[in-house]
């Protein structure tokens, strides 16, 4: 009995304390005493910086400065301006970001995308989708620019290459799609959420926050005003999704809310820290991807089970999309930050294309400024 | 024998004891059903007599069919399955009506119908058992301070599932049931409503509640130590003041001063449960229905301190930016 006793002793606490994440923690206080804005983190469960590819060899200012591709190749339609030897050394690159030869991917190496006995063909649909996301990279360099200014103003940013998301696999690990919708009925239905799901660490708020606000574009801000007004309408049930939403953010960052909030007014921004700032130009650049370029593919990708390389829609039939762990990977900058693009220049892309991009109107006289933020902020 | 306080006690065998006669106008009694040396332990040995009669049955009906709708509509949730059921107990729900439904009882079942049916057995279980603790403590000759206790926390829970929600004009204001659905439910209303900790009433609720718990473990204590004097006998101490109150009244002005009385210490503790419940109400009701922010109402009323600013912009109001 006294063995026993003491077994249960020594067991019971181990027991409760089994979901904790014991040593010592890393802070940091970002912001006045008394607010707790400090980002805490275990250092045991950190998620590694990953690692980056050298490039394929040294690129010269004479090979850049070489014949243009499109005179060599033919069917060379994002990429015609860039030098011949500049398209191969990309070429080389891409092919060790996605489907790197001796993996054991099917088909890895250049016939991942391209049909040996004519390069320029289009018929494998990989291709097409290659050249989409060529142009969804440089999109993202040339017009997303604020989501990866701030605290460096006027250094050259790190920018996107493949590999940022890719690393070494045709797709991505961290992507999503739709979740199977509402069946109408109480049987398997979920209401979206309530489930254990990896997506929102596992709260049992909305699991797929992402259909409608990283590709849809519903209003994210559920705080209100002082008082209510006509315009702060924000159920409970949305500001969940948004709950959900910021979840999945913290985890594929690896930060903590205080990282972006001040948690005593989540909704104010004159109180956040200037990481929100980068977050809110995020969220928009990754509707902008996946509306704009993914989803853009339609019928390019194959239905699942017709694919040549397996699945690339989900269970809904959408096709899989990024979120932001599908950069991040759980790390606040990707890559911790290197500077990868640098030695990629023909991914850098031109300044505006057609895409949305933040295009800076006319200043509007400043009374019109501040009449502007009163509008907007009921949803703020 | 020195007097055996609970740690010790003698638990008494002898006759089973049921208690003063019922006046006319009584269902039966069960019981009493004999004692038990278990619950001798906790408290008194005998069991029962238990008095259900028809607010009981009625009540117990009630709770039964409310807590069967929401355990049929999770199970339904995870298609039946039993293992599942038990593996995300934790995590499944049952969700009142979407926002678009507004307040209005004409709502499909498997759209928060079931919700509203949940709720309106609960809430009658609920009516049904403060109505018996009310004709339970007047039957017995006793004042009705327990049924009114009760009803300050009813008052919570009427305003939280059904007053708060009906001033709103839409049950997705309300609660889910389930167990992280609803602890997520309160997390996502503080952040929808400028964090609930700036909100007054809540501040006074929070400091009755562990007022509440400091001054059960003060009397508790107090008691316990002064056991060895029969202080828990503290009826008899109210009107017949010995060593033990005595003893335990000079505790306290040692150690703080001023002490409470034997009677009075239990209108302190009554009163700080009390009021738990009917402040927090009070704060509930206000949110959303008179102030949307706590926080910017409490630096606008000079509650919470303002820190200066960071100097982010939101970028939404810079003109040109991507929506």
């Amino acid at each position: 009995m006294k063995t026993l006793n003491k077994l249960v002793a020594i067991a019971l606490p181990a027991l409760l304390l089994a979901g904790c994440e014991l040593g010592s923690k890393e802070q940091e206080q970002v912001g006045p005493r008394g607010t707790a804005l400090v980002l805490i983190s275990d250092p045991d469960s950190k998620a590694k910086v990953g690692e980056v590819p050298a490039p394929p060899y040294e690129l010269t200012a004479e090979m850049i400065a070489g014949d243009k591709a499109s005179t060599a190749y033919e069917n060379v339609q994002v990429l015609g301006n860039v030098s011949v030897d500049e398209f191969n050394y990309l070429m080389q690159a891409m092919t060790t970001w996605i489907a790197p030869d001796g993996s054991n991917i099917k088909d890895a190496g250049c016939t991942y995308c391209h049909n040996p006995e004519n390069m320029a063909s289009d018929e494998k649909y990989t291709k097409v989708v290659a050249r989409k996301m060529l142009q969804m990279t440089q999109n993202i360099n040339a017009n997303w620019k604020p989501h990866f200014a701030g605290q460096g103003v006027g250094q050259e940013h790190a920018g996107v290459t493949c590999w940022t998301c890719h690393r070494g696999n045709p797709v991505p690990v961290n992507n999503w799609s739709t979740a199977v919708p509402d069946p109408g009925t109480i049987t398997g239905n979920k209401r979206g959420g309530n489930t254990p799901a990896q997506t929102v660490a596992y709260a049992s708020l909305n699991s797929d926050p992402f259909t409608d606000y990283l590709a849809g574009k519903d209003n994210i801000r559920v705080g209100g005003k002082e008082f209510p007004t006509a315009a702060s309408k924000a159920a409970i049930q949305s500001t969940e999704k948004t709950y959900g939403l910021m979840m999945h953010m913290s985890q594929g960052l690896g930060v903590n809310c205080t990282f972006c909030h001040n948690s005593n007014n989540f909704a104010k921004w004159e109180d956040s820290r200037p990481q929100r700032v980068n977050a809110w130009y995020g969220i928009r650049m990754v509707r902008d991807t996946n509306n704009n370029y993914i989803t853009a593919l339609g019928d390019v990708w194959p239905a699942n089970g017709k694919g040549a390389y397996g699945n690339r829609r989900g269970p809904h039939g959408d096709p899989l999309k990024v979120n932001c762990a599908t950069c991040h990977q759980g790390v606040n900058k990707p890559l911790g930050g290197y500077k990868m693009l640098k030695d990629y220049p023909a991914l850098k892309g031109a300044a505006p294309v057609a895409a949305p991009a933040p295009v800076v109107a006319a200043a509007p006289a400043p009374a019109e400024t501040a009449a502007a933020a009163e509008a907007v902020k009921p949803a703020a | 024998m020195a007097y055996q306080n609970i740690f010790t006690q003698v638990q008494l065998r002898g006759e089973l004891e049921a208690g003063v006669p019922l006046g006319p106008n009584n269902d039966t009694r069960f019981g009493p059903f004999g004692t038990s040396w278990l619950m001798g332990k906790l408290g008194g040995a005998q069991l029962g007599p238990v008095y259900l009669g028809k607010l009981g049955l009625a009540s117990l009906l009630s709770g039964f069919i409310a807590i069967e709708i929401m355990g049929l509509n999770m199970a339904a949730s995870v298609n039946w399955d039993p293992i599942q059921f038990v593996r995300q107990f934790f995590w499944l729900a049952l969700e009142p009506p979407a926002a678009k439904y507004g307040f209005t009882f004409d709502v499909p079942l498997a759209e928060g119908g079931w919700w509203i049916a949940a709720g309106g057995f609960l809430t009658a279980s609920i009516l049904l058992w403060w109505a018996r603790t009310y004709v339970r403590a007047k039957e017995l000759g006793m004042g009705t301070h327990v049924a009114w206790a009760f009803a300050s926390a009813i008052w919570l829970y009427l305003v939280l599932g059904f007053i708060r929600p009906m001033m709103m004009g839409s049950w997705a204001e309300a609660v889910p049931f389930g167990i992280f659905p609803h602890l997520d439910w309160t997390a996502a209303f503080s952040i929808r409503y400028g964090n609930l900790f700036y909100n007054p009433f809540h501040a006074l609720s929070i400091a009755f509640l562990y007022g509440s718990t400091l001054l059960f473990a003060m009397h508790g204590a107090t008691i316990l130590a002064v056991g060895r004097y029969g202080g828990e006998r503290e009826i008899e101490q109210i009107t017949d003041r010995g060593t033990a109150s005595e003893r335990a009244a000079l505790f306290w002005r040692w150690t703080m001063g001023w002490n409470a009385t034997m009677e009075s210490i239990h209108r302190w503790a009554w009163w700080f449960a009390v009021l738990t419940t009917l402040t927090g109400g009070i704060g509930i009701l206000l949110t959303g229905t008179v102030v949307d922010n706590w926080f910017l109402w409490a630096v606008d009323h000079g509650f919470a301190r303002e820190y200066p600013a960071t100097g982010v912009v939101d970028p939404a109001t810079l003109p040109g930016a991507p929506q």
